[in-house]
């Protein structure tokens, strides 16, 4: 194949699947401001509803969508299957940007939400599958690895693109900041969903140019095509034996790592080390940016060395050194042993009428400043009723800490470690997942146990991790304990099961 | 190896069932500590969606233990079987 040809081929692929990848995550990243517009706690159906969106979507559809989109890409084509899933969740992403509020349409509004959701999830589950096989199928043997690693970089990056544009656009509203977020959070959260469609439309536009994959199409020339490709994926032990291992011995592991770099660390840096919102975010902005090129680097050096003790090498690291990385990321935060500068200690107090009631809102920002630089911004709101003898019984506290440069540095470079052993992890996994099935149930085969190892075991992960934090209290760490022991198990079934080989033909 | 590789497929068909009960049980607990719909809802996704890998798991054990991966496929023929 021309090197233009394999260069398209992988374009059309990986912007596609970034901008679904993009498309799901701007959901999770602005959960938050949809609760509030779309999801009120006043409401118990609504509640309920939104903690369906978030489990249903993540963690059941996206394995269904695998089945559903696996199967009927095994039947008619990569091709308009992955084209599919992408018009899905596209259309389901620019909807989401337009659906009126609780407030105008009740009940009706966090319904037609949890559906949308639950269509980018089945798209999801279908996308990766496709891309992946489409892109191996046309790449030469010895550089399969490096240019399936191109795909592999799309989810990294539509984590990195909705989180840029989450925050341009936060920023972009008013000149000034505050306003600028008020807006935001009033309408503005819709413009990263509706500018969904112009990215997916682009997307549309390049893939509509591809042909089918040559492996499939000769398949389908000469009728031999599956019939039956759930059947003969999961109920023929040849095939179910590779599936699980596909599952026990490298996705499971893949997944808890992907997530505990990506979005535990985030997670855990803004409500454990109470790290300011933008500053947490930037942290991971940067970490990815600068290891984003290491799973085409892992992907290329797969091709040379084999899958396998990449993988598992990423697996290993992070066992060994999470709690150190994640105990250094809490040290860096904890003022409890840093020498607060006294005198510098800045108290400010907002006093708002609430009109019609005679009471006011009061707002207390104190700053503390320690000698190492970092900066704890605590921000104290009650009610002060005109009603003599009133008072606020749980007046609302946020703590946030504003990082110096230096220590700011330092939390990028761990996370940079940690995203470091996703690349590791993940940019070799689409070669090894195409190499171990054969063309015809290779979408169906595939699809399943990726989609488990990363949308259930992975997915769960920062739940898992922040409820295991809320059983035993006595340890911060603890969550990590969750990731630490599934990568442990699949590290061992990978030792002892899985092969080192390449797969010289995936013809077959 | 050979020996090793079904010696630890007891050890992932003991795993199985150990890791349903673990999770039934603290299902259970968790939701009596705090019986609201949220909980529910986590807890019940968590049982319905790991019972099934968990038996996966199972029959992962099992093709170890009945040397089903001491010789891995070489072709595609080999997986049709």
């Amino acid at each position: 194949m021309k090197p233009t040809s394999i260069r398209s081929v992988i374009l059309a692929s990986s912007v596609g699947t970034l901008i679904e990848w993009y498309d799901f995550y701007i959901f999770g990243s602005l959960a938050t401001v949809i609760a509030g517009q779309f999801f009120p706690n006043t409401n118990p159906t609504a509640a309920l509803l939104s903690t369906l969106a978030t489990f249903a979507a993540g963690f059941i559809v996206r394995p269904f969508g695998a089945l559903v989109f696996g199967r009927l890409g095994d039947l008619i084509g990569r091709k308009y299957t992955f084209m599919l899933t992408l018009i899905i969740m596209g259309g389901s992403t620019f909807a989401i940007g337009l659906i009126p509020s609780y407030e105008s349409i009740g009940v009706f509004a966090p319904i037609i939400i949890l559906l949308l959701r639950l269509f980018q999830g089945l798209a999801l589950g279908g996308e990766y599958g496709g891309a992946a096989t489409y892109v191996a199928e046309h790449a030469p043997a010895d550089r399969r690895g490096y240019f399936t690693s191109w795909i592999q970089t799309t989810a990294t990056l539509g984590l990195f693109l909705s989180l840029g544009i989450i925050l341009i656009t936060r920023h972009s509203l008013d000149s000034d900041l505050s306003t600028s977020i008020s807006k935001f959070n009033d309408w503005g959260w819709r413009i990263p969903f509706l500018v969904s469609i112009v990215l997916v439309g682009v997307s549309i536009y390049i893939r509509l140019k591809m042909k089918e994959s040559p492996l499939f199409a000769k398949l389908k020339n000469e009728g031999k095509t599956s019939v039956n490709p759930l059947k003969e994926s999961f109920a023929h032990k040849g095939n179910l034996k590779m599936v699980l291992l596909a599952l026990f011995g490298a996705t499971m592991g893949q997944g808890v790592v992907w997530y505990t770099g990506q979005f535990y660390a985030q997670s855990f840096i803004e409500n454990v080390c109470k790290i300011d919102f933008e500053q947490s975010r930037t942290i991971l902005i940067w970490a990815i940016l600068f290891a984003t090129p290491f799973f085409v680097v892992f992907g290329k050096w797969s091709d040379k060395v084999g899958r396998k003790w990449i993988m598992l090498t990423g697996m290993f690291l992070a066992i060994v050194t999470y709690r150190p990385l994640f105990d250094q990321l809490f040290s860096i935060s904890d003022t409890t042993n840093k020498k607060e500068l006294i005198t510098r200690k800045e108290i400010n107090t907002k006093l708002i009428p609430i009109s019609n009631t005679g009471n006011t809102l009061r707002t207390v920002t104190s700053t503390r400043h320690y000698q190492e630089g970092i900066r704890l911004i605590e921000v104290k709101s009650d009610t002060l009723y005109a009603e003599p003898g009133k008072v606020s019984l749980n007046p609302d506290i946020k703590t946030s800490k504003l990082l110096n440069d230096e220590d700011y540095r330092m939390m990028i470079i761990i996370v940079f470690v940690m995203i470091l052993y996703v690349t590791m992890v993940y940019g070799p996994i689409a070669a090894f997942l195409v190499e171990l099935f054969p063309t015809k149930i290779r979408y169906t085969s595939m699809s399943l146990p990726y989609h488990i190892g990363n949308g259930v075991f992975g997915g769960l992960t920062p739940f898992i991790a922040t409820l295991l934090t809320t059983i035993y209290t006595g340890d911060k760490l603890v969550g990590l304990y969750y990731p630490i022991v599934i990568a442990a198990v699949c590290l061992v079934i990978g030792i002892l099961y899985v092969s080192n080989k390449i797969d010289p033909n995936v013809n077959d | 190896m050979n020996a090793i590789k079904r010696f630890a497929g007891i050890l992932w068909i003991i795993l199985g069932p150990v890791a349903i009960f673990y999770l039934i049980k603290t299902a259970a607990e968790e939701i009596a500590k705090k019986p609201v719909i949220d909980t529910k809802i986590q807890w019940i996704v968590f049982v319905v969606i790991f019972i099934p890998i968990a038996i996966g798991l199972m029959i992962f054990g099992w093709y170890a233990l009945k040397n089903e991966y001491h010789h891995l496929p070489e072709s595609s023929k080999d997986v049709e079987d």
